[in-house]
C-alpha cells in the first residue's frame, strides 16, 4: 500500500499504460466479436491505480489468506479485470486474444478458476455480498486487509446492492471498499431513461457509508479517493467515481449502443489511431 | 423423547462450531425458527443476522467460504432455495465454495402458513445445480451424521430439514448416515419404497399394511438424493422387481425423478409409481391433515406399491 504522492514520473506511466491497456482490452473484444469494450474503458484507470499502486496480493500463492481480495461486481467488465490480471502475472497477457473461446481460460464473465479472482461474477447485484464475506473473513482472521467491490451504475439497479447497503453498515464493515463506475449509461440508455438512480453519494450516505466521490478518469484523483477510504474507520466505504463510458474512443463516449458491441473492423481501425494503437 | 430435525440441526451446529472455529453462520431474521439461533448464542461474533435478505445472506456466505470459512446458512426451505437461489448458482455452486445450506422447513411442514411456505420444489431446484450435493434425512440421529458429514466436506451441500418432530430409526451409536450409501430399513422381497425424509417412517407404516395383504416391501431410507445411490436402485429392482419413491416434494425433479433417470440408464428396469404431491399447490392446516390430503401418507404409499406390483410382467 502506497500512501505517498504519486510522483510526476510515476503518474506518466500510469497514464499511459492505462492507454495501452485500453488498446490490448479493445483487441481482446475486437477478435471474438463479443464483449463489453463500453464498461472496460470507464473503469480503466480505477483498476489501473487499484492493481498497480494499493493491492497488497500473493500472485504465487492463492491459498494466502494474508490479501487484499478484488470482487468486480460488474462483471461485464472482464476484459480490463484480465489485462489487469495478466499485467501483475497471473496468467500471459496473450490469454487475452483467446478470451471467450471455446477451451480457453478466459470466460466471458469472471470465475473463479481463473488465476486471480476469487470471486464468480456477471449475475448483477449478486457478487456485491459475497465481496462483503470476503470482507468479514478478513475481519474475523483479524487481518489488516481489504476487499474492494466495483459496481456499475445499472447494477445498482439491482435491490441486492441494497441489502449490502444496509447489512455492511450495519457490520460497521469499514475493510470494505466499494467502487461505482458511474459512468451514467446502461444498456437500454442513459440511467435517467432507464432507471433513474437520484442522488446516488447522497443515498450511500444515507445508508451509513463513508462516501468519497472522485473523477474516475485522474489517475491521482483516483488514487487520492482509495488513500481516504483504506484510512477511513468505523464504516464501509463508497467511492463514487465519475466516469465516461467507453472513455478514450472518440464514437463510443457516453453511448449506450457500445456496452456490449462487437466492433467493426473499419471502427476497430480509428478507435487503435485514437489511441496509439496498432490493427 | 424424540425432537424436531430443526432443533437438532442447531445443536450439532453448535457442537461442531465449539470444534472448529471456521464454521460461521448466517441466518434471515428466522434465527429464532430455524434454530441457528443456539448457535449463535454461544458464537455471537461468527453469528450473522442478515435481516430478511437472503439472496444477500447466500452471497455473503459465498464470500465468507472463498475467506475460508465454512458458512452455514439457513432459513425457511421456500425462501432459501427460491431467493437465495441466484447466489446459490452463481457464485456457490458455479465457484464451488463450501456453502452449507440448512432448509429449515422442509415439504409442507410450515404447515399453518400455507402454501407460500412451503418447499415443494426445493429438491429439484437444488438438485439441478452443478456442484451441490442434496440430503434429506429422516430422524435424529441420520440428522447429526449428516450436518457432521456437511462441515467435514469440502463443497456445496444442501439439508433438507424440518420444523417436525420425526420417530426415531436409527439408535445412538449407529451409522444412520452414510454419505451416497442408502440404508435398506426393512426387508422384503415383492417390491422396494424408497423414500426420504418424514416419508421414510410413512413407508415402513406402508409395508405393514401390504404386508397384511400378502406383499413382502422393502424400504429404503435415500437420504442423499444427490448423489443417487445407483447401486442400491440397481439391486432393488433386480430383488424385488417393483419400485415406489416417496417424497414431501413435487413428483416432478425430486428424488423419484432421480431415481428414475438412474433406471432408464440401466440394463434392468422395474415399474415404477412415484409418491409426492402431484405438481400441484398445497394449502394451510395442520401437518397430520396435509399429508393425508395431499396423498404423501401410508396408505397413498401402500396403494401405489400394490400398482407396481400388479404391473409386473
Amino acid at each position: 500500500m502506497n500512501k505517498l504522492r504519486l510522483t510526476e514520473e510515476r503518474i506518466a506511466q500510469l497514464t499511459d499504460k492505462a492507454r495501452l491497456f485500453r488498446i490490448d482490452v479493445l483487441k481482446s473484444v475486437h477478435q471474438v466479436q463479443s464483449g463489453h469494450p463500453g464498461g472496460s474503458l470507464s473503469m480503466t484507470e480505477i483498476l489501473t491505480v487499484l492493481y498497480l499502486e494499493k493491492l497488497h496480493i500473493n500472485v504465487n500463492d492463492p491459498t494466502d489468506r494474508d490479501v487484499d481480495h478484488v470482487v468486480l461486481s460488474k462483471g461485464h467488465g472482464s476484459p480490463m479485470l484480465y489485462r489487469l490480471l495478466a499485467e501483475v502475472g497471473y496468467f500471459p497477457k496473450e490469454e487475452l486474444m483467446n478470451l471467450r473461446h471455446i477451451n480457453a481460460l478466459l470466460q466471458g464473465h469472471p470465475t473463479n478458476h481463473i488465476p486471480g479472482v476469487d470471486m464468480p461474477s456477471g449475475p448483477l447485484g449478486s457478487a456485491f455480498g459475497a465481496a462483503q464475506g470476503l470482507a468479514l473473513a478478513q475481519r474475523l482472521d483479524g487481518l489488516d486487509r481489504r476487499t474492494y467491490a466495483i459496481l456499475g451504475d445499472g447494477e445498482i439497479n439491482e435491490g441486492a446492492v441494497w441489502e449490502v447497503a444496509m447489512s455492511a453498515s450495519k457490520f460497521k464493515l469499514d475493510n470494505l471498499i466499494a467502487i461505482l463506475d458511474y459512468n451514467k449509461v446502461q444498456l437500454d440508455g442513459t440511467n435517467d431513461e432507464i432507471m433513474p438512480l437520484g442522488d446516488v453519494p447522497e443515498k450511500w450516505r444515507q445508508f451509513g457509508w463513508n462516501v468519497i466521490e472522485c473523477d474516475g478518469h485522474d489517475i491521482v484523483d483516483v488514487n487520492r479517493a482509495l488513500d481516504e477510504a483504506i484510512a477511513a474507520k468505523g464504516k464501509p466505504n463508497m467511492i463514487v467515481a465519475h466516469t465516461v463510458k467507453g472513455k478514450g474512443v472518440s464514437y463510443m463516449e457516453g453511448k449506450a449502443a457500445w456496452h456490449g458491441k462487437a466492433i467493426p473492423d473499419d471502427l476497430m481501425k480509428v478507435a487503435m489511431d485514437e489511441l496509439g494503437g496498432e490493427m | 423423547m424424540p425432537k424436531a430435525l430443526r432443533e437438532i440441526y442447531g445443536e450439532v451446529l453448535r457442537d461442531v462450531g465449539r470444534e472448529n472455529k471456521d464454521i460461521v453462520v448466517l441466518d434471515a431474521d428466522l434465527s429464532g425458527s430455524t434454530k441457528s439461533a443456539i448457535f449463535g448464542k454461544e458464537f455471537p461474533e461468527r453469528f450473522f443476522n442478515m435481516g430478511i435478505a437472503e439472496a444477500n445472506m447466500v452471497s455473503t456466505a459465498a464470500g465468507l467460504a472463498a475467506g475460508g470459512k465454512i458458512p452455514f446458512v439457513n432459513t425457511f426451505t421456500v425462501f432459501l432455495t427460491t431467493i437465495g437461489l441466484i447466489a446459490t448458482r452463481g457464485l456457490v455452486c458455479y465457484g464451488n465454495l463450501n456453502v452449507k445450506f440448512g432448509g429449515a422447513y422442509g415439504g409442507v411442514s410450515a404447515a399453518y402458513d400455507g402454501a407460500s411456505h412451503h418447499a415443494l420444489e426445493d429438491i429439484a431446484n437444488m438438485r439441478a445445480l452443478p456442484n451441490m450435493l442434496v440430503i434429506c434425512t429422516c430422524d435424529e440421529n441420520s440428522t447429526r451424521q449428516a450436518t457432521e458429514f456437511a462441515v467435514k466436506h469440502n463443497g456445496p451441500v444442501y439439508l433438507r430439514l424440518s420444523r417436525e418432530t420425526f420417530p426415531d430409526l436409527y439408535q445412538a451409536g449407529e451409522s444412520a448416515f452414510e454419505f451416497g450409501k442408502a440404508k435398506i430399513v426393512r426387508d422384503g422381497t415383492d417390491c422396494t419404497i424408497m423414500g426420504c425424509g418424514i416419508m421414510v417412517h410413512h413407508a415402513l407404516q406402508a409395508a405393514d399394511i401390504l404386508a397384511g395383504k400378502g406383499i413382502s416391501a422393502r424400504v429404503v431410507d435415500m437420504s442423499t438424493i444427490k448423489p443417487i445411490d445407483r447401486d442400491m436402485i440397481e439391486r432393488c429392482i433386480v430383488e424385488t422387481g417393483a419400485i415406489v419413491s416417496a417424497e414431501e416434494h413435487n413428483i416432478i425433479g425430486g428424488l423419484g425423478s432421480a431415481i428414475a433417470e438412474a433406471m432408464a440408464t440401466m440394463d434392468v428396469h422395474a415399474p415404477m409409481e412415484f409418491v409426492g404431491t402431484e405438481d400441484t399447490f398445497t394449502e394451510s392446516g395442520k401437518y397430520a391433515d396435509l399429508l393425508k390430503k395431499y396423498k404423501l401418507d401410508p396408505e397413498t404409499i401402500a396403494a401405489k406399491a400394490e400398482k407396481a406390483v400388479s404391473r409386473k410382467k
